[in-house]
């Protein structure tokens, strides 16, 4: 593997649905195109912001990526391997170095288990360490990601929004991975906690040069976290480019309304642009 | 003398008895809306902002809940009106709206059908095609294309901002005085939110409907508010126009919620503007102010809690809730040319 | 539509071969069953056994066995093999008895059950949804034949106030016919109020926390509007498809304690003696008609709860 290759590379990716129906025996009659013909790619270290609204199908590449759903066709080439149509026990090694944060922070973390355990699982599935070294390194872990050592006995219901969404991201670091998909990690969060969140995930960047994949409907906290941006409607990528390029220059039209669409948190701009919309 | 508000808050304290103690919902909120006028209430949870949008129309009252102070609307007194009066109020002379539009209509009835309940209720001697054809209307007013057909047509046959423009026209129906919208976009999509934001703002400036929106987004605010309402922690703690909240902000938590805004029309700040911590368990409050835990601008007379006041003299209807005197706050909003909150170097 | 039909009466099909089947197989494999043993009586020798044998069939293979005993049911040819008499005639008989007690209890388990239960969940946690709280998880808990017991002890021993046990035809008599039918009836039902009533309370109580009711107070309607149009008609969706299943079941013969303590004489204490017998064929017959008209009652609820639920209804696509 070069040194500049991608470490992700999706071609021509489909999901698709199938709709049934049928008297005795279900046919297939129509698809629901989740993802229909998708292709980008993510340098090492890099961020790409994969932004668009419900039923885009931003959510449904991620799992597809990830081998969490199998897709209906399409090339996902992880460190120059292909990984579509893998068996479960192929994957196995490889999931170490993919991991994912999901959304909703109350729905992702079992509620009956403590958090030391949670973020401890995917260490002991894979081997990596057992016991008291378990137990330090799940502690380090809940430190780096801002939380105290002495959590690690506590349940979900115990935090907050914001700091369970801290432990999924302890979590989905505990194995080091080089890639790490976030499926709307702070759409759920307060606006004030929101920052705190995309700052960690900065830092940890940084620290330990993962690659991210970034999905939200939030086209500001996209462009703020991601080197390049691809936008997503109706299961197709519509525009992509630097973070900068997609949002100050936009050349599709679905790109262009939705940035226009976004509320200007300034009341002054805000007056002045619907001044001019509606002399236009 | 300006006109007397339409609808007035006075000391408002909403309590509900639980498990864990008394969680003071709401801890003393006045305000004021004029008639026609856009009040955004501003809040993250726990604020107590949709708390005081439901009390004011006597959602909230149960056996575990207690309800102190007063909302006048014209010569009504509300808090302690009876279920019939409250009854006669909602959706006559203050309407609301809900925040998720997949599950605010009843799945069984068809959509039509619950505007014309809507509407039967306080109009005796409407016929039901009467009804149907003011539903139609209503409708057609709120931008649903093929209205005629579609008011006959279920809930789930809607999508989310259909659902939510039907809602706004359910809610208007009766031609009420006031428009309480909790958080009436956030579940939406950015381009539908943008639609029905328009939808509002058309409805208050076309029809003088008073509005009182509820929202955590600043956004929003932005475009549609007249005068701005900032909750924490079950109280009000800065309150003024909507340029004198964004050009001039008093209270470091507002400074906060602005700083950590992201502007697609600025280039990107190396990192987003944090405020560090959480907001408070309602059912332990630190001592003072509330928001001192978290203010990197504490210092020893924050451990009393500041009182809501106008601290600036030119502008009496702009109060906050800091002991910092305005100076100081000048100097220390800004971080990096923007307003942010930040530790002193 | 049409689709729905045709998948019902090809499942409804599969299934009653598979009960038929297996009743045929347990029979066959229970020991000391044999047929023409039993026939022959005490102190028979084995050429009457073998006799009899021959006669009836017995020595066919059981696949043919098991062919002819379903062609007699439908044909009405069916003979029983402890009193020798038809079965589908005797079966004809039993059915105004056994539809009697179903009815009847069914009407009176679903009033009190909705009753209760709407009585209990707009009064959570007050004395009365304590009180019925308690009524419930004793009518669930006390067995049939218990509950059918006290009755008889008390209110037609100890105190002469119903008639012990006998059926009267309605068209006979409809006063006696009711009276009759008194104790039966609120035997059956007990269980199933007590069931019934938790349901609704339960769901009642889910559906008051939901939006929708919220905006219909905020619209201001009356409360009573808001816990039937909205709250009780969202709940008893749940309770209308957990009926159409009891009544499927109990309806034919469904109530074997019942009419058995009670002496009705319906197909359910046909039944209990057949079992008794070790007698198949009405055994045979009894639970191919259970088995149908548990299935249609199956159908006819999901076309019942597709119009109570529109979603369900319309499938769900928004536009």
């Amino acid at each position: 593997m070069t040194a500049d290759e991608p470490l992700v590379e999706v071609t021509d990716l489909v999901k698709h649905f199938p709709i049934k129906q049928g008297i005795l025996i279900d046919r297939e009659v129509d698809q629901v195109r989740a993802v229909d013909g998708v292709s980008f790619s993510v340098a090492r270290g890099q961020t790409l912001g994969l932004v668009g609204e419900s039923g885009s199908g931003k959510s449904t590449v991620c799992r597809v990526m990830l081998q969490l759903l199998a897709p209906t066709s399409g090339s996902v080439r992880f460190e120059g391997q292909e990984i579509a149509g893998l068996s479960r026990r192929q994957l196995r090694p490889l999931r170490r170095q993919m991991q994912m944060i999901f959304q909703d922070p109350y729905a992702s973390l079992n509620p009956r288990k403590r958090i030391g355990q949670i973020v401890g699982d995917p260490l002991k599935l894979q081997d990596v360490a057992s016991g008291r070294e378990l137990r330090m390194q799940v502690q380090e872990l809940l430190e780096r990601v801002g939380l105290s050592p002495e959590h690690y006995d506590r349940y979900p219901h115990e935090f907050s929004g914001g700091q369970r969404q801290r432990i999924g991201v302890a979590r989905a670091i505990a194995l080091k991975p080089k890639l790490v998909v976030a499926d709307e990690p702070v759409s759920a969060l307060d606006v004030s906690i929101q920052a705190q969140i995309v700052n960690l995930l900065d830092d940890l960047q940084d620290e330990l040069g993962l690659t991210y994949v970034f999905v939200a409907h939030d086209i500001g906290v996209v462009r703020h976290i991601s080197d390049r941006v691809a936008v997503m409607h109706d299961g197709k990528i519509v525009e992509e480019g630097t973070a900068d390029q997609v949002c100050e220059h936009p050349r599709d039209d679905y790109t262009k309304k939705l940035l226009a669409a976004v509320p200007i948190p300034d009341p002054r701009e805000s007056r002045a642009r619907r001044a001019s919309s509606s002399a236009a | 003398m300006s006109p007397a508000p339409l609808l007035s808050a006075q000391g408002l304290r909403v309590g509900f008895t639980t498990e864990g103690g008394l969680l003071q919902a709401v801890d003393g909120v006045s305000f004021d809306l004029a008639a026609g006028e856009v009040l955004a209430i501003v809040g993250e949870s726990g604020s107590g902002k949709s708390v005081t949008a439901q009390t004011i129309v006597g959602l909230t009252r149960s056996p575990n809940a207690r309800i102190e102070g007063s909302v006048r609307l014209g010569d009504t007194e509300l808090l302690d009106a009876s279920e019939t009066e409250l009854r006669k109020v909602r959706g006559e002379r203050i309407a609301m709206v809900f925040q998720d539009p997949m599950t605010s209509f009843n799945p069984v009835y068809r959509l039509g059908a619950q505007i014309v309940e809507a509407i039967r209720a306080h109009r005796d001697g409407v016929s039901k095609s009467e009804g149907r054809a003011r539903a139609v209307e209503l409708l057609d007013s709120v931008g649903i294309p093929d209205a005629e057909r579609r008011v006959d047509d279920y809930p789930h046959e809607f999508s989310g901002g259909m659902r939510q423009r039907a809602m706004i026209a359910m809610a208007l129906a009766l031609e009420p005085e006031v428009l309480i919208a909790d958080e009436p976009t956030t579940a939406l999509d950015v381009t539908i939110q943008a639609q029905v934001l328009r939808l509002l703002e058309s409805l208050n400036r076309e029809r003088g409907v008073a509005t009182i929106l509820i929202t955590h987004d600043l956004g929003v605010v932005a475009e549609v508010a007249d005068r701005v309402l900032v909750m924490y922690a079950g109280r009000v703690v800065e309150e003024g126009t909507l340029d004198e909240i964004f050009y001039d902000p008093q209270h470091p938590y507002t400074w906060g919620l602005l700083g950590s805004l992201t502007r697609l029309d600025r280039p990107r700040p190396k990192r987003l503007r944090q405020i560090s911590g959480a907001p408070p368990s309602l059912l332990s409050l630190p001592e003072g102010c509330s928001f001192r835990p978290r203010c990197p601008h504490e210092f020893a007379k924050c451990m009393e809690m500041p009182g809501l006041e106008a601290r600036l003299a030119d502008a009496p209807s702009h109060c906050d809730r800091c002991w910092l005197d305005p100076e100081r706050k000048r100097e220390k909003r800004e971080v990096g040319g923007q307003i942010g909150l930040e530790a002193p170097a | 539509m049409g689709r729905f039909v045709v998948r019902r009466l090809a499942g409804m099909v599969l299934v009653l071969f598979a009960v038929s089947v297996l009743v045929f197989a347990i029979f066959n494999l229970i020991p000391n069953s044999d047929p023409a043993q039993r026939l022959a009586g005490k102190n028979a020798t084995p050429t009457l056994v073998k006799s009899i044998e021959e006669d009836w069939g017995f020595d066919e293979s059981l696949p043919v066995q098991y062919f002819d005993t379903m062609k007699k049911i439908f044909t009405g040819e069916l003979i029983s093999y402890g009193d020798e008499l038809n079965v589908d005639e005797r079966i004809a008989e039993g059915i105004p008895t056994s539809f009697s007690l179903c009815i009847g209890a069914a009407v009176i388990w679903l009033f009190f059950g909705v009753l209760f239960g709407y009585l209990s969940a707009t009064r959570a946690g007050g004395w009365l949804d304590r009180a019925l709280t308690v009524g419930s998880v004793g009518g669930i808990s006390i067995p049939v034949f218990l509950i059918a017991t006290l009755f008889l002890y008390f209110l037609t021993y100890k105190i002469e106030l119903f008639p012990a046990s006998g059926y009267v035809p309605l068209l006979e008599d409809p006063i006696q016919w009711a009276y009759h039918l008194i104790l039966p009836w609120f035997t059956l039902a007990i269980l199933n109020i007590g069931f019934y009533s938790r349901v609704l309370r339960s769901n009642m109580l889910d559906v008051m926390r939901e939006d929708y009711v919220r905006t219909a107070r905020a619209k201001g309607l009356d409360e009573k509007r808001v816990m039937i149009r909205h709250v009780l008609r969202n709940s008893l969706i749940p309770i209308v498809t957990l009926f159409g299943l009891d009544f499927g079941a109990t309806l034919f013969g469904g109530a074997i304690i019942t009419e058995v303590i009670f002496s009705l004489g319906g197909v359910g204490q046909y039944a209990a003696e057949a079992i008794t017998n070790l007698d198949l064929p009405p055994l045979m017959a009894i639970t191919i008609f259970g088995a149908f008209f548990v299935v249609l009652f199956n159908a006819l609820t999901d076309v019942v709860y597709a119009y109570l639920d529109p979603r369900i209804r319309l499938g769900t696509s928004a536009q």
